[in-house]
This record gives structure tokens, C-alpha cells and sequence, in this order.
């Protein structure tokens, strides 16, 4: 019994909730015909799609920055070099691989000032953060109208310039992950095993630095900076690594988001990105200054699959969709549950 | 020995660095302006016309600065209020001043509640009001979604056709707020060289002013501000510091529910499921515009920071148009000022802070030093 309640204590009252509410839904569909093995593989597929841009929160959170709520940086550098790479005619999986290489420097280069700028506000980075990511999308909306793009599926039509709010991705990088080893099991369990191993392949690459002695000091420097400094590491050089780790992860979820998804979006689409992974790795167990791969794992996992068998059960119970709210309230939630934690505001 | 006492070089240059926004702002508009073509008769039509709409909405961010819990991003839930009361009067078909009044009692316990939420919650983050506040403001919106989109018309009882979804329950997208709609900006207009002054909403944003002021000397304004200078310090003082920043809260919801309703008048349609998400951003905004910072907020700042705002809004698409030749470019240029304003204005103020710790500490070693000195 003790045990019992130790593990609720220690995993948190919201995401059993959050996880006995799935489960529901899991049983529940059958009895309303909904297709559970559609379902599934639905959830698969976003959870490739959304899988890195989760795991974009995991360096950050460590180095003590707190949640990244300017993942929309990161994912901006990300459309930079996807836009590059179809500009520069590069087709089939080679725009994939261009997209990632020309997104790297920009990603560096977002990520390195915006280090600086969180050393700067050390204590309320999230709000910074925020507002950060923000401004940066207001401020590509200009520049998308602005930058010199001539590629003619990108630019609008009738004017010749100014780049379109979404473009597509067929025949250049459009399901290069997601169809390679692709299998079915049955008529609609589909499973994207190359959107897959490239997120495990990351993420081991994650979880292999953390147990460097680069990413043991940025664990340091998240859990006690007194203690790092005194051990001789460079705060502010480790955080600024930890943020552009944050923002190339970022710029490569995006792009592994629009191989699977099919179509870039621009302008105000990276605007609410941020929200839906912080809480996705609040959901998986994260707190604000402690999350392992697995938070990212199981986080995704719960997250995308309230978000794909709320609309489908709901719709067939109630006759009305209230997905939206739902996911609205559970992801806001998960964060204020996150915010409000006393153990984790003392830091 | 004295070098590191302030010199005058100094004191100017931290003038001018505090009033650093407002500067950049008028060099902006006075840039602007010609460019844009507009009349000047035009401008000041526009510049009274919003801060008539938007001044009462952003003096009720004052109350929480007072308290040192930054800006109220949690506004948007007085505005969610605000509304309700007035899906409520559109529906009972109540017109006129009347009409305000009755949405703005209605508003009044959905608001403080709300509030007292909002509050209770920022309690349990301290340090982090500001983001917390935000989330607040989305989680509480979905409770509003679902009140009003799911809620009304099957649970609560709306009875006018005109105002439900067609499925039978709902809310429309938008509501049409003809019965009110500009009933207090008409109530006193008068016409001054060609620009016509809504008076009576004038008086009553004068009259928050006035009551911001009174409040300030109040006891429980003093309280607020001891908790906004030291929260440890206050509670030290036998002030019951969580409750005193419960109640900046509450009253800061409450103000921005009928600002709502002053501001949602003077437009005369709601967006239902909009109008609110953006007020809080912008109001925000406008107050930093006016050199206010997240500690430190006055009246003077409102309506500088209302005037100054609004120009730049009305200018920069016209004028983007006519030097570029692109007026959506204009648009994203104010979206684009709005965000980086707050940004720039948040990171000013963290890096002002600790620059001001190590100056303090400087200061007082300096003093240390002296006294040494003097007794040798």
C-alpha cells in the first residue's frame, strides 16, 4: 500500500489521470466502431512526427534553462534550411539530407544568441523564452515576404516573390523517412520504421551525451550551479551549449514533421509549436529542471495519442468534437501543474 | 577614489536608457507619419478614439505591478468575463447604458472568482508569475470554450436564435453588440476642431484614475507595495503577504472585465473565441511602449504608452505600403513590434536588475571602504 501510494506521489496524480483517461478511450472505441488499429498506427505516425521537437526540450531542461518555449527558434532555422534546400533544386531524399545540412548553421547561430541572451536572465527564462519565440516568428513573417526566394513552387504565383504560407513538400523530401522500411501489419496498422529509428538514432545520440562528461556537467549545472562552479565548469558556456542543442533538435523536428506531414507552413505556423511538446514532456514526467529520454518517450506517446482518439471516440459518443477543448485544458494544465510544483520553484 | 560613484555622464545615460522604448517609439512615429500620408486631423480622431477603448483595459494592469507580480498576462481572464456578462445582456436583449451596467455586474463574480484562482495559483509560483499567468490564460480558455461553445444553449438557457450556433448550442462566432454599441462613447460626445471626444467614457477612465490613485495610499495599496519591494521583508511587517497579492489580483481581473466591456462597446461586435487571446498581448504592450517596466508602472505611462502604440499601429501599414509597396508587410511589422517590444522590455528589466545588485554591492563596499579610510 505504501509502495502504492509512493508511486502515485512520485509520478504525479495528473499524468495517471492522463493515462487512465487514454486507456479509457482504448477500451471505449471498439464499442463505438471506431477503428482501433487505425488508431494506433495514427498515433505512431505523430509520434515520429512530433517525437524530436520533444526531445528538442530534453538539453535545456537539464542545463537549467527550464522548459524551451522558444522552440520556435529552433523550428525557424529548421524552415530556413527546408525552403534552402527546395530553392537550391535539391530533390528526393538528398533534400532531406541538404534541408539538415543547411538548417545546422542557422540553427547554431539562433541557438548561440539566444544562449547568450538567456545567460542574461538567468532565473526567468521561460517568460524571455517565450516572448522570444514570438518575436522571431513576427519577425520571419517579414522575411518571408522579404528574402529573395525565386524557386516557383514556393514563391505566390501572381506576384513572383514572397513565399507561400504552406508549401509543399512531394517530390522533394515528402515521406523519405516514413517510407523507408515502411511495413503493414493487416489492412491498416501501418508502421513508419524510418521516422522511427531516426528518432531512436537521436535520441541514443541524447542519451549517449548525457553520460559524456560534457553532458554529466550540464546536468550540474541544471541540478546545482554553486556546486558545477565550484567544480570548475563554465556555467554560462555549458547553458548556451545546452540551447543550441535545444534549437538544432528543433529545426530537425520540424523538418522530420514536414517529410510525414507533407507540407512546409510558414509565416504564423511555428507560433503555438512550443506548447504542445513542453506539455507532451510534462505529461511523460518531466518536471522543469529534470527529464531523461524516456519522459520524451512516453510523454509523446500519451500526448499524441489524447490528441488523435479524442476527436475519433468523442465524436462517435457525443456527436460533437470536443477534442480541441480537451486537449486546450489537458496540455495548459500538465504546464501549470509543472509551474506550480513547490519542490521545483525553490531552485 | 570616487570613480565609482555615479557621475553625471552616468546619471544621464541611465535617464535615457529608462526612457529608452518611449524615444525609439516617437523617433519611430514622427519617421512614420509622413510616410503613412495620413492628416493629422485623422490621426488625432484615431489616437482619442483608442485611448477612450483601450486605456481602462491597461490601467488595470497597474494594480498587480504594484504588488511586484509583474504583468498580469492573466488579464485575459477579467476579458473572458467581461464578455460572458455580455453574451448574457445580448441575449436578454437589454439595451443601452443599462445594458453595461448589468453586463459588468455580471461580470464582476465570474471575475473575482476567476481571479481569486489566478491568484491562488501564482501563490504556488512565485518567481515565475509572468509565465504562469500566460499558461493561466490558455488553460482558462479552454474552461471558456467550453462553457461557451459547448455550455450555452444546452445547459445555460439562451433563448435568442441569432445568437446560437445553427447545430442548437453554442455561441457564434460573432456576437452583434448593437444594443450597446458605442452607447457610452455617444452618452457626452462633444466636437473639438473636427474630432469628435467621447466624454463620457473620458470621465470614466479619469475616474479609475482617480481610484488608482486613492488606492495607492490606501492601506491595502501600501501593503501591495511593501510586497512589491520584499516579499520577506513585508511578511516580516506582519503583512499577510499571500493574501494581499490574491486581492491585486482579483481587483486586476475585476478592472479588466469592464474594461472589456468598455473596450468591446466601443467596437461593437465580439469575436467570441478571439477577442480576448490578443488583448492582454497588446495592452501589455502599449503600457511597456509608455516606458513602463515590469516594476515600476504609472498612469503617465498608460496614456503615453496608449498614444504612442496606436500611432505606430495605424501608421506602419500604410506606411510599409507606400515605401515598400507591401501592406501586408506592415501588418507583420506591428505584430512583429508588438512581441519584440515586451521582449526587449522583459530582458531589459532582468539585466537591469542584476546590474543594479552589483552597483548596490559596489556602492556599499565603496561606502565600507571609505569609512575604513576615516578612521585610519
Amino acid at each position: 500500500m505504501i509502495k502504492i501510494r509512493q508511486f502515485i506521489h512520485s509520478f504525479g496524480w495528473p499524468r495517471i489521470i492522463i493515462g487512465l483517461f487514454l486507456l479509457s478511450l482504448f477500451i471505449l472505441a471498439p464499442f463505438f466502431n471506431v477503428n482501433v488499429a487505425t488508431s494506433i498506427s495514427d498515433t505512431i505516425v505523430r509520434f515520429g512526427q512530433n517525437g524530436l521537437m520533444v526531445l528538442a526540450m530534453v538539453p535545456m531542461i537539464h542545463s537549467g534553462c527550464g522548459l524551451n518555449f522558444g522552440l520556435p527558434l529552433g523550428i525557424i532555422a529548421g524552415l530556413l534550411g527546408g525552403t534552402l534546400a527546395i530553392e537550391f533544386n535539391f530533390v528526393g531524399p538528398v533534400s532531406f539530407l541538404m534541408a539538415i545540412l543547411l538548417a545546422t548553421p542557422f540553427a547554431v547561430l539562433f541557438g548561440w544568441g539566444y544562449g547568450k541572451l538567456l545567460n542574461k536572465v538567468k532565473g526567468s527564462e521561460m517568460m524571455i523564452a517565450t516572448y522570444v519565440g514570438f518575436s522571431s516568428v513576427a519577425f520571419m513573417c517579414m522575411m518571408w515576404l522579404l528574402l529573395p526566394y525565386d524557386s516557383p513552387t514556393m514563391v505566390w504565383g501572381y506576384a513572383g516573390t514572397g513565399l507561400r504560407t504552406t508549401i509543399s513538400t512531394e517530390g522533394f523530401y515528402l515521406h523519405v523517412l516514413t517510407n523507408f522500411l515502411k511495413f503493414r501489419l493487416g489492412e491498416t496498422l501501418m508502421v513508419p520504421t524510418g521516422m522511427l529509428l531516426f528518432f531512436a538514432l537521436i535520441a541514443f545520440f541524447m542519451w549517449a551525451f548525457l553520460h559524456t562528461k560534457r553532458g554529466t556537467a550540464m546536468t550540474a549545472v541544471g541540478s546545482n550551479p554553486v556546486f558545477a562552479r565550484a567544480s570548475g565548469i563554465d556555467i554560462d558556456k555549458t547553458r548556451t551549449l545546452s540551447v543550441i542543442m535545444s534549437t538544432w533538435l528543433g529545426a530537425i523536428g520540424i523538418l522530420v514533421y514536414q517529410q510525414s506531414f507533407g507540407f512546409i507552413q510558414l509565416y504564423m505556423g511555428p507560433f503555438y509549436m512550443a506548447l504542445p511538446a513542453v506539455s507532451a514532456i510534462l505529461i511523460g514526467g518531466a518536471s522543469v529542471n529534470k527529464a531523461s529520454i524516456v519522459n520524451v518517450i512516453v510523454g509523446t506517446f500519451l500526448f499524441q495519442g489524447i490528441v488523435t482518439m479524442t476527436p475519433s471516440v468523442m465524436n462517435s459518443m457525443i456527436h460533437t468534437d470536443m477534442s480541441e477543448v480537451i486537449r486546450i485544458v489537458v496540455s495548459n494544465g500538465m504546464i501549470l501543474y509543472a509551474l506550480t510544483r513547490k519542490s521545483e520553484a525553490t531552485r | 577614489m570616487s570613480e565609482l560613484r555615479e557621475t553625471r555622464k552616468e546619471k544621464i545615460l541611465s535617464i535615457l536608457e529608462k526612457n529608452s522604448v518611449p524615444i525609439l517609439f516617437t523617433v519611430f512615429c514622427a519617421l512614420g507619419i509622413p510616410l503613412s500620408g495620413y492628416s493629422y486631423g485623422y490621426l488625432g480622431q484615431e489616437i482619442v478614439v483608442r485611448i477612450a477603448r483601450n486605456s481602462f483595459l491597461i490601467i488595470a494592469l497597474l494594480v498587480p505591478i504594484m504588488a511586484g507580480m509583474g504583468l498580469n498576462f492573466g488579464m485575459t481572464l477579467g476579458a473572458m468575463a467581461g464578455q460572458i456578462g455580455l453574451i448574457f445582456i445580448a441575449d436578454w436583449g437589454i439595451v443601452g447604458i443599462p445594458g453595461m451596467i448589468l453586463a459588468m455586474i455580471i461580470s464582476t463574480p465570474i471575475s473575482a472568482f476567476l481571479g481569486w484562482l489566478c491568484g491562488k495559483i501564482l501563490n504556488m509560483a512565485k518567481g515565475r508569475e509572468m509565465v504562469t499567468s500566460y499558461i493561466i490564460g490558455f488553460f482558462i480558455n479552454g474552461v471558456y470554450q467550453l462553457i461557451v461553445l459547448y455550455g450555452m444553449g444546452s445547459v445555460i438557457p439562451i433563448k435568442n436564435p441569432a445568437l446560437v450556433l445553427p447545430r442548437g448550442y453554442g455561441i457564434r462566432n460573432t456576437v452583434n453588440l448593437i444594443s450597446i454599441r458605442k452607447v457610452l462613447d455617444n452618452l457626452l460626445a462633444i466636437k473639438i476642431f473636427g474630432i469628435s471626444i467621447p466624454v463620457a467614457t473620458l470621465l470614466v477612465i479619469a475616474a479609475l484614475c482617480f481610484f488608482i490613485i486613492w488606492f495607492r495610499k490606501t492601506k491595502l495599496g501600501q501593503d501591495m507595495r511593501a510586497v512589491g519591494q520584499d516579499l520577506e521583508v513585508a511578511r516580516a511587517a506582519g503583512i499577510k503577504v499571500e493574501h494581499t497579492r490574491i486581492v491585486s489580483v482579483v481587483l486586476s481581473t475585476i478592472l479588466a472585465g469592464y474594461g472589456m466591456i468598455v473596450y468591446l462597446q466601443n467596437i461593437g461586435t465580439l469575436n467570441t473565441y478571439n477577442s480576448h487571446m490578443q488583448i492582454g498581448m497588446f495592452s501589455i504592450a502599449a503600457l511597456l511602449v509608455g516606458g513602463a517596466t515590469v516594476n515600476r508602472a504609472s498612469i503617465g505611462n498608460v496614456f503615453l504608452g496608449v498614444s504612442l502604440f496606436h500611432l505606430m499601429f495605424i501608421v506602419s501599414p500604410t506606411a510599409g505600403k507606400n515605401l515598400i509597396g507591401e501592406a501586408q508587410l506592415g501588418e507583420y511589422f506591428r505584430v512583429f513590434v508588438s512581441y519584440g517590444v515586451i521582449t526587449i522590455a522583459l530582458v531589459l528589466y532582468e539585466v537591469r536588475k542584476r546590474r543594479d545588485l552589483t552597483r548596490a554591492g559596489r556602492l556599499l563596499a565603496q561606502d565600507q571602504a571609505d569609512e575604513v579610510e576615516a578612521k585610519q
